[in-house]
C-alpha cells in the first residue's frame, strides 16, 4: 500500500461525490419532462419515436401496467439478440468469418445481456461477428441500462407521490433516459476512448509479423462504442474475452480511471435523483454515505490483502504484491479499486483477473455481490435493491420502539415487508441453492480450474455473479457447458426479475398512501444513526446468509495458505 | 395489455437500430476522421509491414530481445484443430491463466520461472511481473525493474555495453499519467525496436 495509491483513492471518491448533485439534477429534469441543453437536438426524434409507437407521453401507468411494458420490451430485445446470435454466420459485417452460436450458449448470452448481467460464457474476438456486438448487444448494452434506471425513477415516484394512481410512462422513461442520459455521455466517451488508444473500426482482423518472425493476428472491431455503455450503464460484458484487461478495451492508467468513474458516476447520482424528488436532497446523501461506508471498507480490505502477495511468491522471496493476473500498467491498487468498484456496482468487468486474486482480496467482490450490489450497485438496480433494505432497516427501528415505521412521509406496512422480503430472500435461494446443486454434479464439478477450496469458490462466485446479474468471474471455470449454459440463465432471469417485480408492488402501494407529516416520534431517516442502522441491517441479512459460504470457500483457503498448503 | 404490446415492440426495434447501427457507425465514422491511427489498432510498421501494435504485447525468446511478461494464452493446434495448445500473447484469444493462490501448478510454474532468472541474474532480485502472467496475456508492458534486470543478457547477445543498453531501457520508461495514475511501465516492442535501431 503506497501514497499514491492512497491519492488516487481519494482522488476518484472526491470526483464521485461532486459529480453526483451535477448529474442528479440533470437527470431529474430528463425524467421530470423538463427542458434541457440537449432538448433543442433530441427532442424531434423523441417526437418521432413516440409517433412511430403511438405513444400518448402525457399518459401514465399503475404500476402493474409499467411492468409489463417493461417485460414486452424486454421479450422484444431477447428475440431480437437471440436471433442474431443464431444467424450471425449468413448476416454481414463478419470478416473473421465467425459460425453461428449454439442455442444453449446463445440462450445464456441473450438473458445475459437483457438482464444487464452480461456474463460471458463465450470469448468475444474468438465467437462473435462485428454485427453481433453492434446490433445485437450494444443495444441490449443500452435498453437494459436504462431499463435499471427507470425502474429506480419508477420506485422513486411511488415513494415520492401521495393518494396517485400511477408511477409514470414506461415508453416515455426509457426513450428519454436513452436519449438525454446515455446516448451523449457514451458519444464523448468513445471519442475519449479511442483517442486513449481502443479501436474503432469495420476493417479484418490485421496479421502481424512480430520482431522475432512469427506470425501475430491482431483482433480489432468497433470496440470503443460498445465499451463506452458497458462501463456507463454498468453492464460489463467485454468485446473481447479479457474484459477490460485487454489492451484494446483499456489501454492507459487514465483510460482505467475514467472507466473507473463511469462505473459509478449514474448510480450514484440517483440517490441525488431521490433526494430531490422526495424534497429532501439530504435523504440521498444518507444512503449515499452508507454505500460508502461499504465502499471504504472494500477498497481498504481488498488493496490491504492484494499488495501483501500470496504466500507463495512470498517463499520464493518476491515482493511487489500479488501481479499474477494483474496488468502491468494498472499495478495493484488500480486492479484492486477496479475489482471492488466494479462489484459494488453490478458492473462485472474486470481489468485484472479474479480467479488469481489472493483468498481474502479476491472474497471482497463475492461479498459485495452476495450484499446485493446495493453500494452504488448497477444504475437503478441498486439503488432499489438498497431502497428494500431501508424499507428493512425502518421496519426494525420501529419494532424495536413499539411504533409504524415511516420513511419519508410514507406509512410502511405489512405489503411492503413483505415485498422487500421476497425480493431480498431470492438472492440466497438462487445462490446458496445452484452453488449447492453444482458441488454434488459430476459434470458441474468437472467445470472448476482450480482444486480444493478454490474450486469452490469458481462455482460460488458463478452463482453469485450471475444471480446478482453482475457478470464477472472467477473465470477459470468452464462455463461453457449446458449445465452453466442453462442453470446461469434460469439464476439470471430469477434475479433480476424477482426483484424488479416486487420492487414495483411496492412503488404501486406507497404511491397510494397518503402524507403523513413528520412528527417528534418520527425516526429521522438522514442521519449517522439511521446510515449506522442500515448499515448494520445489511451486514446481519448478508453474514447471517452467506458466511457459512464463504467460510467454506475463501476462508479455508486463505488458512490453507498461510499454511502453504497447495491443491 | 394488448394495448401496451405495439408500443413496446416498436420503441424496442427504433432503439435498437439507433444504439446498435446509427451510434456504432457514426462513432466508427467520427473516429477514423478523428483518431485514425488508434481507431486501427496503434498498428507499428517497419520497412512497410506490419510489426504488432503499440498495445499489444508479442512473444520474444530471443537473448537478444527484452522478454515481456509470461503468456497463458493458448489457441487450435496448427496440426490437429481439435486440440487446445500454449500460444503465447495469441491475440485473438485473450485471456489469464485463472490460477489461484494456492494452485500448485502455480507454484511448479513459478518455481521454474524463478530458477531461469536466477541463473540469468544473480545479481538483482527477481521482479514479479516477469514471474506472474497478466490478465489478458496481452500485456505490453512491464515494470522498469523487469527491463533493467534484463539489461545484462540483451548486452552480451548483442555485443554492447551494458551502460548504453541501460540508457535505452531508461529512454523507454513511461512515468505515472499526470504523475500519479498507474504505474510506471516499459513498452517491450517499443523497448526492441529501440534496441534494433541502435544495433541491428
Amino acid at each position: 500500500m503506497t501514497l499514491i495509491g492512497w491519492v488516487q483513492i481519494a482522488l476518484y471518491c472526491a470526483i464521485i461525490v461532486a459529480l453526483t448533485p451535477l448529474v442528479g439534477g440533470y437527470m431529474t429534469r430528463v425524467f421530470n419532462g423538463e427542458l434541457t441543453l440537449l432538448s433543442p437536438v433530441l427532442r424531434p426524434i423523441e417526437n418521432l419515436l413516440y409517433r412511430a409507437g403511438g405513444i400518448d407521453e402525457t399518459s401514465e401507468q399503475h404500476w402493474l401496467t409499467y411492468t409489463i411494458a417493461m417485460l414486452l420490451f424486454h421479450v422484444g430485445g431477447f428475440v431480437i439478440l437471440y436471433s442474431i446470435l443464431r444467424l450471425q454466420a449468413v448476416l454481414p459485417f463478419n470478416p473473421a468469418g465467425q459460425g453461428a452460436v449454439a442455442p444453449d450458449l446463445s440462450l445464456n448470452t441473450a438473458i445475459s445481456f437483457a438482464t444487464n448481467t452480461n456474463w460471458q460464457n463465450y470469448g468475444g474476438e474468438s465467437t462473435l461477428s462485428y454485427l453481433t456486438q453492434m446490433l445485437g448487444l450494444t443495444p441490449q448494452n443500452f435498453l437494459s441500462a436504462a431499463t435499471g434506471i427507470v425502474l429506480a425513477v419508477a420506485l422513486i415516484r411511488g415513494i415520492a407521490r401521495a393518494s396517485a394512481k400511477t408511477v409514470g410512462n414506461f415508453c416515455v422513461d426509457i426513450t428519454r433516459c436513452t436519449l438525454y442520459i446515455l446516448l451523449p455521455v457514451c458519444v464523448v466517451f468513445t471519442l475519449f476512448l479511442v483517442w486513449q488508444g481502443i479501436p474503432q473500426t469495420l476493417g479484418p482482423y490485421v496479421e502481424a509479423t512480430t520482431l522475432e518472425g512469427g506470425r501475430q493476428t491482431l483482433a480489432l472491431g468497433p470496440v470503443a462504442s460498445q465499451v463506452a455503455i458497458k462501463m456507463l450503464g454498468t453492464n460489463g460484458g467485454g468485446f473481447f474475452n479479457a474484459n477490460a484487461a485487454h489492451p484494446f478495451e483499456n489501454p492507459t492508467a487514465l483510460s482505467n480511471f475514467v472507466q473507473m468513474l463511469s462505473i459509478f458516476v449514474l448510480g450514484a447520482a440517483l440517490t441525488n435523483v431521490f433526494g430531490r424528488m422526495v424534497g429532501n436532497p439530504k435523504q440521498g446523501w444518507a444512503i449515499l454515505a452508507a454505500m460508502g461506508v461499504f465502499f471504504f471498507a472494500g477498497v481498504l480490505f481488498c488493496y490491504w490483502a492484494e499488495a501483501n502477495g500470496t504466500q507463495m511468491l512470498n517463499a520464493f522471496g518476491i515482493g511487489g504484491g500479488n501481479m499474477e493476473g494483474k496488468e502491468v500498467r494498472f499495478g495493484i491498487l488500480g486492479s484492486a479499486l477496479f475489482a471492488v468498484i466494479t462489484t459494488a456496482a453490478s458492473c462485472g468487468a474486470v481489468n485484472a483477473m479474479h480467479d488469481s486474486f489472493t483468498a481474502l482480496g479476491g472474497m471482497i467482490p463475492l461479498i459485495n455481490i452476495e450484499l446485493g450490489e446495493i453500494v452504488i450497485g448497477g444504475v437503478g438496480a441498486g439503488l432499489y435493491g438498497m431502497l428494500l433494505f431501508v424499507i428493512l432497516t425502518v421496519f426494525v427501528a420501529g419494532l424495536m420502539v413499539g411504533r409504524t415505521p415511516e420513511y419519508v412521509g410514507k406509512k410502511i406496512e405489512a405489503r411492503e415487508v413483505k415485498m422487500a422480503m421476497l425480493a431480498i430472500l431470492i438472492l440466497p435461494l438462487m445462490i446458496l441453492g445452484w452453488t449447492a446443486i453444482a458441488v454434488v454434479y459430476p459434470p458441474a464439478v468437472a467445470s472448476m480450474a482450480n482444486a480444493g477450496p478454490h474450486g469452490f469458490s469458481e462455482v460460488l462466485y458463478a452463482f453469485s455473479s450471475m444471480t446478482g446479474n453482475n457478470g464477472s468471474a472467477f473465470a477459470g471455470l468452464s462455463g461453457n457447458t449446458f449445465f452453466y449454459n442453462i442453470a446461469g440463465a434460469v439464476a439470471m432471469f430469477i434475479g433480476r426479475f424477482w426483484m424488479i417485480v416486487p420492487a414495483m408492488a411496492i412503488a404501486g402501494s406507497l404511491a397510494q398512501k397518503k402524507m403523513v407529516a413528520a412528527s417528534a416520534g418520527t425516526f429521522p431517516t438522514t442521519g449517522g444513526l439511521f446510515v449506522g442502522l442500515l448499515v448494520g441491517v445489511i451486514l446481519i441479512v448478508g453474514g447471517l446468509t452467506f458466511f457459512p459460504a464463504l467460510a467454506l470457500g475463501p476462508i479455508v483457503e486463505h488458512l490453507a495458505m498461510q499454511a502453504g498448503q497447495l491443491f | 395489455m394488448l394495448k401496451e404490446i405495439r408500443p413496446a415492440l416498436v420503441l424496442v426495434v427504433l432503439l435498437t437500430a439507433i444504439t446498435g447501427l446509427i451510434y456504432p457507425l457514426a462513432m466508427t465514422g467520427i473516429s477514423q476522421v478523428l483518431f485514425p491511427t488508434q481507431a486501427n489498432g496503434s498498428l507499428i510498421e517497419k520497412d512497410g509491414e506490419v510489426v504488432g501494435s503499440a498495445l499489444i504485447g508479442q512473444s520474444f525468446t530471443d537473448a537478444k530481445y527484452f522478454h515481456g511478461r509470461p503468456s497463458p494464452t493458448t489457441g487450435p493446434d496448427p496440426k490437429d484443430a481439435s486440440k487446445t495448445v500454449a500460444i503465447p500473447y495469441n491475440a485473438v484469444n485473450s485471456g489469464g491463466s485463472n490460477l489461484g493462490p494456492t494452485s500448485k501448478a502455480l507454484a511448479e510454474r513459478i518455481g521454474a520461472d524463478v530458477a531461469a532468472l536466477k541463473k540469468e541474474n544473480s545479481a538483482a532480485p527477481v521482479p514479479v511481473d516477469l514471474v506472474t502472467t497478466s490478465a489478458s496475456g496481452l500485456d505490453p508492458d512491464i515494470s522498469p525493474e523487469a527491463a533493467l534486470f534484463q539489461v545484462p543478457r540483451v548486452a552480451r547477445a548483442r555485443g554492447l555495453p551494458d551502460d548504453r543498453v541501460r540508457a535505452l531501457v531508461r529512454a523507454q520508461i513511461e512515468g505515472r499519467t499526470l504523475g500519479f495514475l498507474g504505474e510506471p511501465r516499459v513498452n517491450v516492442l517499443k523497448l526492441n525496436l529501440a534496441l534494433d535501431r541502435a544495433r541491428p
